[in-house]
């Protein structure tokens, strides 16, 4: 990625996906180590961070997004990211996260169904909690999205495949490595 | 008997075909694999899909090669950059028009139009997507049709018609809202021409009509038209 700089500046974001993307990163397991050598993690759920630092080189982005607190963060995210890629299907489809767009006003009609049509005990819709969306969202839908990884989890070995390319400079090809959905 | 032939040119090689051969039977016959969707080896062509479209020399339009039949001196390319950006679209448009979710969907791994994406190379979908929430039927005693997996292929309402010979299923409303339906728009177990072959759940390319209960890979069966036909001149 960054030829000739110490380490190159990572960083995972969680929006609405199930962490399985996560763990399927973790799922490098021994090419982690080579990785690691080359590689500074400033942030992410893996790294007590709070806020998202500046001149990140590689941001990868796991789950789709589907509310306020998510869209702005993403927002902020492509302003302080070099290379910005959708990590597995929710980031890249919607997906699982995305199964509420089919009903009408499913920002409302979710919470009414979850919190009030099948609660049996004290029936209230959550507050203090950010707005959701009208609807769920693919990353590239909000952002330019530099490469997409789809899978649901995407296989460790092509997590592997794109941030070995580009850490050396090189331009992920993606045809024939990757299974849409 | 002779048979009148015509000679032509795909894809700059000279291949002399019976008249009347498609496009896609000659190129298929000669080794070069046009993609497909909604054609089916037994069934008439349809042209729906627009994934087998390809160029003529001295024509500006493109020519669905499962619709058109050949003629003497004709110069047809089956793969350009063009093509394959048109199909990389209608890929996508399909992905979009309806929820395709593969990771819930009973045909993911074997699902054509996910295989088609693959092939070229359709990582994402950069149109807006529609998220319908067409009614599911799971009436029926083991078929079930999910619409918002549709792609309108109309290859279980051609099976129905011309294979079982039935007519059970059929389009209603027309565009982005068509749906197939049984008989007159009845639920599935309240249709009184079904013989319930199952022929639908073996030509759907996607997860739309499927067996419930039955893996999809024991389910499909591509060849079913064909082979029917085959068995019937014995």
């Amino acid at each position: 990625m960054m030829p000739g700089k110490e380490k190159t500046r990572v960083a995972t974001i969680w929006l609405s996906g199930c962490s399985g993307c996560h763990m399927s990163f973790l799922d490098q397991d021994e090419l982690l180590v080579p990785l690691a050598e080359k590689i500074q993690l400033v942030y992410g759920p893996l790294v007590d961070t709070k806020t998202f630092p500046e001149n990140v080189d590689v941001t990868l982005i796991e789950g789709a997004v589907a509310n306020e607190e998510q869209l702005a963060l993403l927002k902020e995210t492509r302003g302080k990211t070099k290379v910005l890629i959708s990590l597995g299907d929710c980031a890249v489809t919607g997906n699982v996260a995305a199964l509420r767009n089919v009903f009408k006003d499913s920002d409302k009609a979710v919470l009414e169904m979850a919190y009030i049509d099948t609660s049996e005990v004290n029936p209230q819709i959550p507050t203090g909690v950010p707005k959701l969306l009208k609807k769920v969202l693919p990353l590239h839908e909000v952002v330019k999205v530099d490469h997409f990884i789809p899978g649901c989890p995407p296989p460790a070995g092509l997590i592997n495949y794109v941030l070995t390319e580009l850490l050396n400079g090189r331009v992920p090809n993606m045809e024939g490595r990757s299974k849409y959905g | 008997m002779s048979v009148a032939t015509a000679t032509l040119k795909i894809d700059g090689v000279e291949v002399t075909v019976p008249e009347g051969t498609t496009i896609l039977k000659a190129a298929r016959d000669n080794g070069i694999i046009i993609p497909t969707l909604c054609y089916l080896e037994g069934l008439t062509s349809y042209g729906g899909c627009r994934l087998c479209l390809v160029e003529m020399a001295g024509s500006p339009k493109l020519f669905p090669a499962c619709a058109t039949p050949i003629g003497p001196g004709m110069e047809v390319t089956t793969n350009s950059e063009r093509l394959k950006e048109y199909r990389k679209m209608a890929v996508q448009m399909l992905l979009a028009e309806r929820t395709h979710i593969c990771s819930v969907c009973v045909a993911d791994d074997h699902c054509e139009l996910q295989a088609l994406a693959n092939q070229l190379g359709v990582d994402h979908v950069t149109l807006e997507r529609n998220w319908t929430g067409m009614e599911i039927d799971s009436s029926h005693d083991f078929l079930v049709i999910d619409r918002n997996r549709c792609i309108l292929c109309t290859r279980c309402i051609r099976v129905c018609d011309e294979i079982e010979g039935v007519h059970t299923l059929d389009l209603k409303l027309r565009g982005k809202e068509a749906q197939v339906i049984m008989d007159l728009d009845e639920h599935w177990v309240n249709s009184c021409s079904c013989t319930s072959c199952r022929k639908c759940a073996k030509v759907c390319p996607v997860g739309a009509i499927y067996i419930e209960g039955e893996p999809l890979d024991h389910t499909k069966r591509k060849d079913i038209a064909e082979f029917i036909l085959s068995r019937r001149k014995k």
